[in-house]
């Protein structure tokens, strides 16, 4: 083996050095260009562009509080929606199915994760928004309609319809990372709970517990795309900056907005509002990761005491 | 760790490309016409409802000038202005003609060139309607203001005495991003009805009533949510609806009458006005006065600076746009858009031969 010398290792820890910072000064720009750009309407109207609830361009009122209500309600509803699936394909691939069929379920999850989301809008539009106003929004409504959340009017294009198209865009990515994960756990602990006389059940609960952290970080992922999801959101949201509680009634998310408006904002105050609607986003974001490390962290330990 | 790793990176390579995703049409769109290796190549951008005519006029001038290569995206009328005033597109298009208050942000004087027309039409998705419905502009107010909620209203039933209209709730459908259908839907409705003018206005981008009906992105989203939602009703272009085959409303004017958008409604809406016609040629065209004319018709037009910076590109664009308006004409019906009246067209050949490349005339008369 060539020697490479004290020199040699200063210099890759030094371009190492580079790469890891540039991506800490990327983010950090974005954020000073977003918060530049966004100047006149923090000045404008302050905190109250966070918790208004009216978004009238042409009447220069904005308030951004619909679009977080919005986003949040519609990322966690998926989030409901595409975990337990997603674990149960996940432990189902690792843990149960034979050779022969977990490979071509695996590749089919992958598959799904490589469509287009304008597909899942089309898709949500054509076949999903006439299922739920057919048949699925009736039978909530007719058995549940007291509850405010199936309430409204069902046209199939709100809120539960995006939340759906959100959780079957996040479900492949979730799966993938937690079949990942499972397989990581080394086989001697399922080895040693057999041993111990463990049953199937009880074995897979181990292996999760040892697999947490990792499981949790997936669930972070789908959330990060779910939240900055934009396309196949706009298609069946219904763009309606309303905080309905009723789940079939329209909706719309910040990503949703910035898609369908972004490009055509001529106005300068209605651009500022863009931008700093989109730095919500950004905080949003980060909070949500945040909290869900804590939460990852507060699970794992959890589950490694028991 | 390796895992944890990866989603970083992962996570860190979508925030990246989403923020090069976002610069990324900006970039694609930079082009100064520079003469390239004896290929002129011209960007426009903006209106979605011209899309059809201008690929089309693209496509045809190219066969015949293969040396200019003319690029066209429907980005909508507000981004079409806002690419001209950021210089990123050589011309603009916009069905709603710029604000004193846009022209004024130009580096230099900018000129309306009308290209064809075009109506706005109500579409609706009612299944065992046959026969036309009959809208007034109160009618219409009323079901985007949220008065009117289901189809058998008698305000609806009193026009429409001869339909069985269903005791269904209205799914008003509007446009969700900044339009120049918008802009005209409205500009008829604050003309037609007070209380449409102090609540909501006229506006690309209105602020419509919460609670009231759903917004899509385009012509083609208003289009799509409106056949596949039964009870639904949106507004589009003539165009879309002509070549969708979708059923559209008959519409009060202003004498009374109840008509349909076809070529010549619209003709006759516009000729009534071709007096009125500004020098600048920004002119809304709505509420006709014709008796048989059809009353939400509008302009559509291409924006240009008068003066252009590069030479050979605008000679090209100059020498694109008198074509289109002339031999270029032939292609205008096949698409179901109306073409300029002859008063019009005189008017519009001026302003097209008064384009200048650093201070020289571009075109030899």
């Amino acid at each position: 083996m060539a020697k490479t010398g004290a020199l040699g290792d200063k210099i890759f820890k030094v371009l190492l050095m580079i790469a890891a910072t540039s991506i800490l000064l990327i983010v950090a720009a974005i954020f000073a260009m977003m918060l530049r750009s966004s100047l006149p309407t923090i000045k404008q109207f302050g905190v109250a562009f966070l918790f208004g609830t009216e978004w009238k361009p042409a009447q220069e009122v904005f308030g951004a509080l619909p679009f977080i209500y919005g986003t949040v309600v519609s990322s966690l509803l998926s989030l409901l929606l595409a975990v337990p699936v997603s674990l149960g394909i996940a432990i189902f691939l690792v843990e149960q199915a034979p050779k022969k069929l977990a490979r071509p379920i695996g590749f089919m999850v992958e598959l799904l994760a490589a469509i287009p989301s304008v597909v899942y809008g089309l898709w949500g539009i054509f076949v999903l928004a006439p299922v739920i106003r057919n048949y699925i929004g009736p039978v909530l409504q007719g058995n549940l309609g007291f509850l405010p959340i199936f309430g409204g009017r069902v046209t199939g294009i709100g809120m539960l319809t995006a939340a759906i198209i959100l959780a079957l865009m996040i479900t492949p990515i979730i799966t993938a990372v937690v079949r990942d994960v499972l397989e990581a756990v080394p086989t001697t602990q399922r080895e040693a709970a057999f041993a111990l006389g463990a049953t199937k059940w009880e074995t897979t609960i181990i292996v999760l517990g040892n697999a947490a952290s990792g499981i949790a970080g997936a669930v972070v992922l789908g959330l990060g795309r779910a939240i900055g999801e934009t396309m196949a959101v706009t298609m069946v949201i219904g763009n309606s900056p309303q905080m309905s509680p009723s789940l079939f009634e329209p909706a719309n998310t910040i990503a949703s907005l910035l898609a369908a408006n972004f490009a055509e904002a001529t106005d300068k105050i209605y651009l500022s509002a863009l931008i700093e609607i989109g730095l919500v986003l950004f905080l949003v974001t980060f909070i949500v990761n945040a909290f869900a490390k804590l939460l990852i962290m507060s699970v794992s330990r959890r589950m490694q005491r028991a | 760790m390796i895992l944890k790793n990866l989603y970083i990176t992962l996570f860190i390579t979508a925030a990246v490309l989403f923020s090069f995703g976002c610069s990324g049409q900006k970039l694609g769109e930079t082009n100064d016409g520079g003469d390239t290796g004896g290929t002129i190549r011209l960007q426009g951008s903006g209106s979605t409802f011209a899309k059809p005519m201008y690929e089309k006029w693209a496509n045809e001038y190219g066969k015949l000038h293969p040396n200019v290569k003319i690029d066209y995206q429907g980005t909508g009328s507000g981004a079409g202005q806002k690419a001209l005033l950021s210089k990123t597109s050589d011309f603009g298009a916009s069905d709603d003609p710029m604000s004193d208050e846009d022209l004024a942000k130009g580096e230099s004087p900018i000129l309306h060139i009308p290209t064809v027309l075009g109506a706005v039409v109500l579409t609706y998705n009612l299944k065992d309607v046959k026969e036309p419905l009959r809208l007034t502009p109160e009618t219409i107010a009323d079901i985007y203001l949220g008065k009117i909620k289901k189809w058998n209203d008698p305000k609806l039933k009193a026009d429409n005495p001869n339909t069985a209209l269903p005791d269904a709730d209205i799914l008003p459908i509007y446009r969700a991003d900044s339009s120049g259908t918008s802009a005209v839907f409205t500009d008829f409705l604050t003309k037609t009805n007070a209380e449409w003018k102090e609540k909501i206005g006229m506006n690309k981008q209105p602020s419509w009533i919460t609670g009231v009906g759903i917004g899509a992105k385009g012509n083609d989203g208003v289009m799509g949510q409106v056949t596949q939602t039964p009870n639904a009703i949106g507004y589009v272009e003539l165009t879309f609806a002509k070549a969708n085959d979708l059923t559209t409303a008959q519409i009060k004017n202003r004498s009374g009458e109840f008509v349909a958008a076809t070529p010549e409604s619209v003709s006759a809406a516009v000729a009534e006005t071709v007096a009125q016609m500004p020098d600048d040629l920004r002119i809304q065209i709505t509420d006709t006065a014709a008796k048989n004319g059809y009353p939400i018709a509008s302009y559509t037009y291409i924006l240009v600076y008068k003066d252009q910076t590069n030479t050979a590109a605008g000679k090209a664009l100059a020498d694109f746009l008198w074509w289109a308006l002339h031999d270029g004409n032939s292609f205008v019906e096949d698409l179901h858009y109306v073409p300029l009246p002859a008063g019009i067209l005189s008017k519009v050949e001026l302003k097209i031969n008064s384009m200048t490349g650093g201070g020289k005339v571009l075109r030899q008369q």
